[in-house]
């Protein structure tokens, strides 16, 4: 496989697209084969890693201790079959918690 | 609460040293906090518009490889991306923004997206590779600002704790304490010149 830094963590149908753009691409069918791999992801140093929405949702607590502790960049995305909406949710969460208060509550309603 | 110190004038002197330590401290860390936040809240207006359109891209690109795969048996489609000549690579550097190490991520892409055969292929494949290889610049833009938007919203979090122990604790503390010596110090002083006056009476009546 072509090296690359970045990486995608994903259902297979979603994500082998992104294999024809130079992209690391790798495919797994749930959130528990997804833990390890991506630990290992985190350890070998990617510098960005792209996890899906459906299978970032069961294993959020991970995601967020990996990416406290790494220098890479764990980043939600939606998978083909839409968004979830967990991205803007991490969003607000991070916004929460350094502030105080969900300031752009309000704007969303809009 | 007030410190265990001896009430002692050495001990009121360097009280008072600390005291205005102590203050230079929280003003600074206090602007400080209040830079943070501007540039967390800009940070996050961007954020939220990239993300945004990254979704939406993202969106139409995955719907058209969708119409593609659907069109095109499987073996081939996976045959004709899964060797791709193109790669990306992360150039990732440090920047320092407000004392807080950040990735700078700059992509060296190399190679075509067409690899592959134009016999087992469509167009659509082309044009929906194309697109998709649009939108990951945005993403890679998306990444590092949300690793930003992590490390600022946790320095935010820390330097927010430590002005507020400076405030409502270290502060008053030192300043009750301030207080209590002066007081104690007064008053000896004032039992002192009670007992002189005392003692001069004694005298006299001699």
């Amino acid at each position: 496989m072509a090296s690359s830094n970045i990486a995608v963590l994903g259902d297979k149908d979603s994500i082998l697209c992104f294999r024809a753009i130079g992209v690391s691409v790798y495919p797994v069918a749930n959130s528990e084969e997804a833990k390890p791999i991506l630990r290992r992801l985190c350890r070998e140093n990617y510098a960005v890693i792209f996890v899906t929405e459906p299978i970032a949702r069961e294993i959020l607590p991970l995601i967020d201790d990996l990416a406290k502790g790494a220098l890479s960049s764990i980043v939600l995305i939606p998978n083909n079959q839409g968004s979830l909406g967990l991205g803007m949710e991490n969003i607000k969460r991070t916004v929460v918690r350094a502030i105080g208060a969900d300031i752009f509550a309000e704007s969303q309603e809009k | 609460m007030q410190l265990e110190v001896h009430p002692t004038r050495m001990e009121l002197l360097r009280l008072k040293k600390r005291l205005v330590m102590a203050r230079r401290g929280h003003k600074l860390l206090k602007d400080k906090q209040d830079e943070l936040m501007r540039q967390f809240m800009d940070l996050i207006k961007d954020i939220r518009e990239i993300r945004t359109a990254v979704e939406k891209a993202l969106e139409q690109a995955f719907r058209r490889f969708l119409f593609v795969s659907s069109a095109m048996s499987k073996a081939y489609l996976e045959e004709a991306v899964g060797f791709p000549s193109k790669t990306i690579a992360l150039n990732v550097s440090r920047r320092t923004v407000m004392n807080i190490a950040v990735p700078e991520m700059q992509p060296t892409v190399e190679g075509e997206i067409r690899c592959y055969g134009f016999a087992t292929t469509s167009s659509e494949l082309d044009s929906s590779l194309h697109s998709l290889d649009q939108v990951v610049g945005e993403m890679i833009v998306l990444a590092q600002k949300e690793k930003w938007m992590q490390l600022l919203g946790e320095e935010i979090v820390r330097t927010r704790r430590r002005v507020n122990a400076l405030e409502y604790i270290l502060i008053p503390n030192l300043e009750e304490t301030i207080k209590y010596i002066t007081m104690k110090l007064s008053e000896l002083e004032r039992s002192n010149l009670s007992r002189l006056m005392r003692v001069k009476e004694i005298v006299r009546a001699h």
